[in-house]
């Protein structure tokens, strides 16, 4: 066993206002298939981080991987979920 | 001028930069590779095109923490030129030595054709051998080369003549059938505030010989040697 003690995970999405043509895609072929109803989707991808025991200032850290690698603060903005 | 070409795991463009620099241009290059963090003396460092670490995370964030590529960042500070092409332009930008990023084709498709792109600022030391708004026929492959940065800041990029290539017709019409990938203004090569980095989503490397296609590219290193037979940029060869 790993001795995680902690998870975390972590959502990044595009920014409001950044054209996601992915989402756009996946939009129109809802559309298209009857489920017109979704008028729009915006896609994103999640982290799932196990985080060691001994691990302190947990909350900066995971804050500081995610400007630094896990999103590009540019276009993406990114939300953490810390889980017991 | 001694060019150093960076080798990342994933890299493709690395032998097309040293032939044209090497072969073409008859000029002095050299290997980096990404582990190592010795410049070896270059006056010109090119990052080059490919899918470095398979572009895993989005294209060039794994690169970026290269430990090639703190030499290359302070190589940069100090003034010493540096390009991108293409995968490199995306380095650049996710090390911040580049304004905006580049997000995936609004196509969503891989794109690899000639293009024709209009030099729009050749007061810098990649485009001094150009005439203004001269058009290029060059090669892109690339799925994400869609250039996005916030209105506000590409506004200020416009004021302040950091567009270096924008996407055209082969007439040098700036108009939307001519833009590949959905890049904001056409935008297809950007330079720094400081005007020593380059990043551009076309390769020149891949158009310098007629047999290629077209060698509207070659005038982007004859540039480079033209600068650093004059100037400053020489400087911060030997720095790092």
């Amino acid at each position: 066993m790993s001795p995680a003690s902690q998870k975390a995970v972590v959502y990044v999405r595009l920014k409001e206002g950044v054209l996601d043509p992915q989402g756009l895609t996946i939009q129109k072929a809802l559309s298209q298939m009857g489920y017109r109803e979704f008028t729009s989707v915006r896609t994103g991808r999640f982290f799932e981080l196990d985080i060691s025991a001994n691990g302190a200032n947990i909350d900066d850290r995971i804050n500081e991987v995610c400007a630094k690698l896990l999103a590009n603060p540019v276009i993406e903005s990114y939300k953490v979920e810390k889980l017991k | 001028m001694k060019v150093g070409v960076v080798t990342f795991p994933g890299s493709n463009g690395d032998y097309d930069s040293y032939a044209a620099v090497k072969h073409v241009m008859y000029e002095q290059v050299e290997f980096l590779w990404h582990k190592s963090a010795d410049l070896k003396g270059s006056d010109l460092i090119i990052l080059p095109g490919g899918f470095a670490y398979g572009d895993y995370l989005r294209a060039g964030a794994i690169a970026r923490f290269s430990p090639i590529m703190a030499s290359v960042v302070s190589f940069a500070q100090s003034g010493g030129l540096v390009i991108g092409f293409c995968n490199g332009f995306q380095i650049l930008t996710e090390c911040g030595l580049l304004p905006g990023a580049l997000m995936r084709n609004t196509g969503l498709r891989f794109s690899g054709q000639f293009v024709h792109v209009r030099v729009e600022n050749t007061r810098t030391p990649f485009t001094n051998s150009y005439r203004p708004n001269e058009t290029l026929k060059i090669p892109i492959a690339h799925g994400e080369g869609n250039y996005y940065n916030f209105n506000g800041d590409v506004k200020k990029s416009e004021q302040d003549g950091l567009v270096v290539f924008r996407y055209c017709d082969t007439n040098g019409n700036i108009n939307m059938q001519s833009n590949p990938n959905g890049s904001v203004n056409n935008i297809a090569g950007i330079i720094n505030r400081e005007g020593n980095v380059l990043g551009m989503m076309p390769h020149p490397e891949r158009a310098v010989e007629k047999i290629l296609g077209s060698d509207d590219g070659l005038k982007l290193f004859e540039s480079v040697r033209a600068a650093l037979a004059t100037s400053r940029h020489r400087a911060a060869a030997g720095k790092v």
